[in-house]
């Protein structure tokens, strides 16, 4: 059994995330729809909090919505003025994307309630089942070589991040 | 009332199922990006959710997540570089006006 709060605050969380990801791919205006995609990213992180992932949340907020998001906003600006608006969208593009986000979202909702191993524990169960994740234990998963550590992706992910952060500059520079 | 690991499910498929309709449909490419990044989120969100529900003592769901954020983090950065630089030779954002890879 879940508290009143968990359980109102995983509706108030899941109606922002449906709401605002429909109306970050159907608004015309490109900043709104990015305003959009901030939303839904924080309340993701909502989420992460929700579950007991402090650092993820953390990270998520640190590097989505601060980071990516600013990436957006500066594109949005430097590539468009500002009130500009798409084009109305030609009616069998429309079609065609209902159709398929339609399709799938139904057929994925099926799969998910015909699946019994999903109606299981509750959310106060599962956060009580496993240990608490310190800083300690990311840390350590992140610099070890062992079994369930992660050392070498690490280090993999800071060589694609400088050779990312090379290629951002070479590609966007004024030649 | 349980919130079973169904409910988290639930609005991870709608942000995903909304993503595909932005990716099928927009043609601006930042809004393209918007809906890979819709996307992306929801398949973090369905890696973090498995983890909790279903390995509660382990932690490999929220690693391969934070992977998954500093890889979209370093996407989004080339994919932002390619489009100004689209943006200086073409003088849209429009996908239909990138039909010769070479400018």
């Amino acid at each position: 059994m879940d508290s009143v709060a968990n359980i109102i605050l995983y509706f108030v969380v899941a109606i922002c995330i449906a709401v605002f990801s429909v109306m970050a791919v159907t608004s015309r205006r490109i900043l709104r729809a990015a305003t959009y995609l901030l939303f839904v990213l924080i309340s993701t992180a909502v989420i992460y909090f929700q579950l007991g992932y402090q650092f993820l949340g953390a990270v998520q907020i640190a590097v989505y919505a601060g980071g990516i998001m600013v990436l957006f906003v500066f594109a949005i600006l430097l590539t468009r003025k500002p009130g500009d608006m798409a084009a109305p969208l030609e009616s069998h593009r429309r079609a065609l994307g209902i159709t398929i986000s339609v399709a799938g979202c139904v057929l994925l909702l099926l799969a998910l309630f015909y699946m019994p191993l999903l109606h299981g524990a509750s959310l106060m169960e599962a956060i009580n089942a496993g240990n608490q994740i310190t800083m300690h234990d990311i840390g350590r998963a992140f610099t070890g070589t062992d079994r369930f550590q992660y050392l070498l992706p690490f280090e993999a992910i800071s060589v694609l991040l400088l050779a990312c952060i090379i290629g951002g500059v070479v590609v966007a520079r004024k030649r | 009332m349980d919130l079973s690991m169904l409910w988290y499910l639930v609005p991870s498929v709608i942000m995903f199922a909304a993503g595909v309709y932005g990716f099928v449909t927009r043609k601006n490419m930042i809004a393209l990006l918007i809906s890979l990044e819709l996307m992306l989120n929801s398949a973090d969100l369905n890696f973090v959710v498995f983890n909790r529900y279903l390995f509660p003592d382990m932690m490999e769901g929220m690693v391969f997540t934070l992977f998954a954020i500093a890889i979209a983090a370093a996407e989004t950065a080339v994919a932002i570089a390619i489009i100004v630089n689209i943006y200086r030779a073409v003088g849209n954002t429009d996908i239909n006006s990138v039909k010769k890879m070479k400018y």
